[in-house]
């Protein structure tokens, strides 16, 4: 052994290093299988006579480009509600004006910088009466200074982070609850179903966004009085979970919380379950309200996760007389079986959320009786309602304007049915739920 | 505490003795012929999905599937070495190190297009066993104990078998081997056979108890080339003890501050021994 291939080794392994980060830093494929998009068809002008108009909504999807999948689904969520309101004859104003729509959309390509010119020519060039966000904070954030800068109101979806609405904007109003508040649910159900649980491990993937909902859960739970006995990020990459599994056990938490995206969470769960950890619940972000989660077998059953919205949730004008709350739109059993009938599967959270951004706009115009933006505006900021994607409510404070304040995640959890299949419960809020949830977990 | 320790003590083992079996290959191969075998990571990825594919397509046991995979392994170390290392074996080093990266990029690009960079599981369990406050997964304990009598095979073939004796004398020193009437160009390439087929059934151990993708076998190569050097350079006994060391490392140093500090320590350890102890701990071919 010389030196010189001492030094090539050591040359060699820091190249490896380096090719190893490189690779990590690559972007996950999309998960494959959809559909190719499709343009969206523009919204048929009603040749209603007199006091008829057509209301443009501008926004972008993501024909091309990593975020394809997801924007694809809100896609055609939004043109849905279109084709709906449309259907039905349109929106008739006090004035007995009738009001149709019609959609203006251009490909963003997934990226930031077109969002920004095609936003700018969606309400210049285009007359955009109002806007919806493209898929994603990261475009939407793009997006959001246009609305400001032009002064159309737009509706967010597809878009968690709460970054956005603490830029001091006053036209941008979220549908989806903030990341921030992802796992907050989690432990308000915690208190509900056993007051006796008073510890929990926040264990997280080291990403900027579970790192966030992470921070925002810790904060929480130590309010509400938990006492948080682990909280400690993991490597986006982990596959062998063993070592901090055994670190978890010995914090002896009541329940387990965090996670990050599909692949650790499933991965954790997989060996949470091998190590048979004693615990009473589990809550994982992103992974468990995949369809593919199932494929775990006995280590799915009883885990929870938070969701934007599930086809099971109950949300009905019944379930909003009960919650004291107006109701607006479809019920959750409508929009799911008319989107299954359409797409032939069911409805992703995605495609409720573009949906929902339409039915939001919809009813502001109406309760303004107005397509004038600033009332409409006003009408937003007074907007206190339940649809069928749940509780819709905005911040109307100066610091975070526009962050959604009323829509609770709804947790999910996999049971087994009689015949011993796994299922996809909803099993929080109350309001929504599907069943009971079990707990403590086998 | 105590129970702590002991238990992430030995799962740090378990792991540890696969680590070491991957290493294994990586040293036997640079032991013998003085080439850095750049194509290790992907050859562990075949491993993982030849035992993924026997077992998920056509229903093979994966202990089985790890005999089949061997057999493969080894022809295909063979093929491997005389399309990509045979004609660079006497060329200054850059070389063989050129030539068995394109063999990674191949079997990279090649793995990337069929099976995309998403993850898979081999769903196979073998439940657990529960040894007093200690409870380890079935797979991972047959994966440990089948690594070791990999091991030990290797062992017995390298110190016991004419082959191996050859393939020791090749490595010691190759002009004499050959002044003995040893074939060396043959005796190489069963060395490089022998080398890739202990990454590709250390791969198949991997994915009886991790998910696997086609990327996946990079880290192993990047913790192989750290056990390399805390063991001794071509030195496959040293890699079995670098491999315990590591697995050590990641089981213990958890529990007492955070996870991302692994990594930190295994490389700060890797430049240490580099600084202090370049023939590793175990001391290094000569």
């Amino acid at each position: 052994m010389n030196r010189k291939s001492l030094f090539l080794l050591t040359l060699v392994a820091a190249f490896a290093l380096l090719l190893a980060a490189c690779a990590g830093g690559a972007p996950a494929p999309a998960a494959g299988g959809e559909e190719s998009a499709q343009a969206p068809a523009a919204g048929e002008a009603a040749a209603a006579e007199g006091g008829a108009q057509e209301v443009v909504i501008g926004f972008t999807a993501s024909q091309t480009g990593k975020y394809n999948v997801e924007s694809d689904r809100q896609t055609t969520g939004l043109q849905m509600w279109m084709d709906d309101v449309n259907n039905a004859g349109g929106i008739t104003l006090g004035d007995g004006t009738v009001l149709t729509f019609k959609a203006v959309s251009y490909d963003d390509e997934s990226n930031k910088d077109r969002v920004q010119e095609l936003y700018t020519r969606l309400a210049t060039e285009d007359n955009a009466d109002f806007l919806i966000s493209p898929y994603s904070s990261g475009l939407t954030a793009a997006a959001a200074v246009i609305a400001e800068q032009y002064g159309k109101p737009m509706i967010t979806t597809g878009a968690a982070s709460d970054a956005t609405y603490k830029q001091g904007y006053t036209q941008v109003y979220q549908a989806y609850t903030p990341a921030s508040r992802y796992l907050t649910s989690a432990v308000d159900m915690l208190t509900a179903l056993d007051p006796e649980a008073k510890k929990i491990a926040i264990v997280y993937e080291n990403s900027k966004f579970s790192t966030g909902v992470a921070e925002a859960a810790q904060a929480y739970a130590q309010e509400k009085g938990y006492d948080v006995v682990l909280f400690e990020g993991y490597d986006p990459d982990t596959k062998d979970f063993n070592a901090f599994i055994n670190k978890i056990e010995a914090a002896k938490p009541d329940a387990i919380m965090g996670g990050g995206h599909f692949q650790d969470g499933s991965t954790f769960a997989r060996q949470l379950n091998e190590k048979g950890v004693d615990v009473k619940a589990v809550t994982l972000l992103v992974a468990p309200p995949e369809p593919t989660f199932a494929e775990l077998g006995d280590a799915a059953l009883g885990v929870t996760g938070p969701s934007q919205w599930e086809p099971a949730a109950k949300y009905s004008e019944e379930a909003a007389q009960e919650a004291g709350l107006e109701w607006f739109g479809p019920s959750s059993d409508e929009f799911t079986s008319a989107y299954e009938s359409a797409k032939g599967e069911a409805p992703s959270y995605h495609a409720a959320g573009g949906y929902a951004a339409g039915l939001l706009l919809q009813k502001a115009i109406q309760d303004a009786d107005s397509v004038d933006p600033a009332k409409v505006k006003e009408a937003l900021d007074n907007l206190d309602v339940m649809i069928f994607f749940g509780h819709e409510k905005f911040d109307t404070s100066e610091e975070s304007h526009g962050l959604q304040v009323g829509h609770d995640m709804i947790i999910i959890q996999w049971q087994k049915d009689d015949s011993g299949n796994l299922v996809k419960q909803v099993v929080w809020p109350p309001a929504g739920a599907t069943a009971d949830p079990i707990y403590p977990i086998p | 505490m105590g129970e702590v320790l002991i238990t992430s003590a030995l799962d740090g083992l378990l792991i540890g003795v696969i680590y070491g079996l991957a290493a294994m290959g990586l040293t036997l191969i640079f032991g013998v012929m003085d080439v850095i075998n750049l194509a290790h990571g992907p050859l562990i990825a075949v491993g993982m999905f030849g035992v993924y594919l026997l077992f998920t397509f056509l229903g093979i046991n994966p202990f089985v599937a790890l005999l089949i995979m061997a057999v493969i392994g080894l022809l295909l170390g063979f093929f491997i070495y005389f399309v990509a290392v045979n004609r660079v074996i006497d060329a200054p080093p850059l070389s063989s190190l050129l030539s068995t990266f394109s063999v990674n990029m191949m079997i990279i690009g090649v793995g990337t297009a069929l099976l995309t960079t998403s993850s898979y599981n081999v769903e196979y369990s073998l439940g657990s066993f529960e040894f007093g406050f200690f409870r380890v997964p079935g797979a991972r304990l047959m994966a440990a104990l089948a690594a070791l009598v990999v091991t030990g095979l290797l062992y017995l073939f390298m110190y016991r078998t004419r082959p191996g004796k050859y393939i020791r004398a090749v490595a010691d020193n190759r002009a004499s081997a050959e002044l003995m009437g040893i074939p060396s160009t043959r005796i190489l390439a069963l060395a490089f056979g022998i080398g890739v087929m202990l990454a590709v059934v250390a791969g198949g151990l991997i994915a009886t108890i991790l998910p696997i993708n086609i990327l996946a076998g990079g880290s192993f190569e990047l913790k192989s080339f750290v056990i390399v050097v805390l063991g001794g350079l071509g030195n496959p006994l040293g890699a079995l003890f670098g491999g315990l060391i590591l697995g050590l490392i990641e089981g213990l140093v958890p529990v007492v501050m955070k996870t991302t500090w692994v990594p930190v320590i295994e490389y700060a350890l890797f430049v240490l021994i580099l600084l202090v102890r370049p023939q590793g701990l175990m001391g290094a071919k000569k």
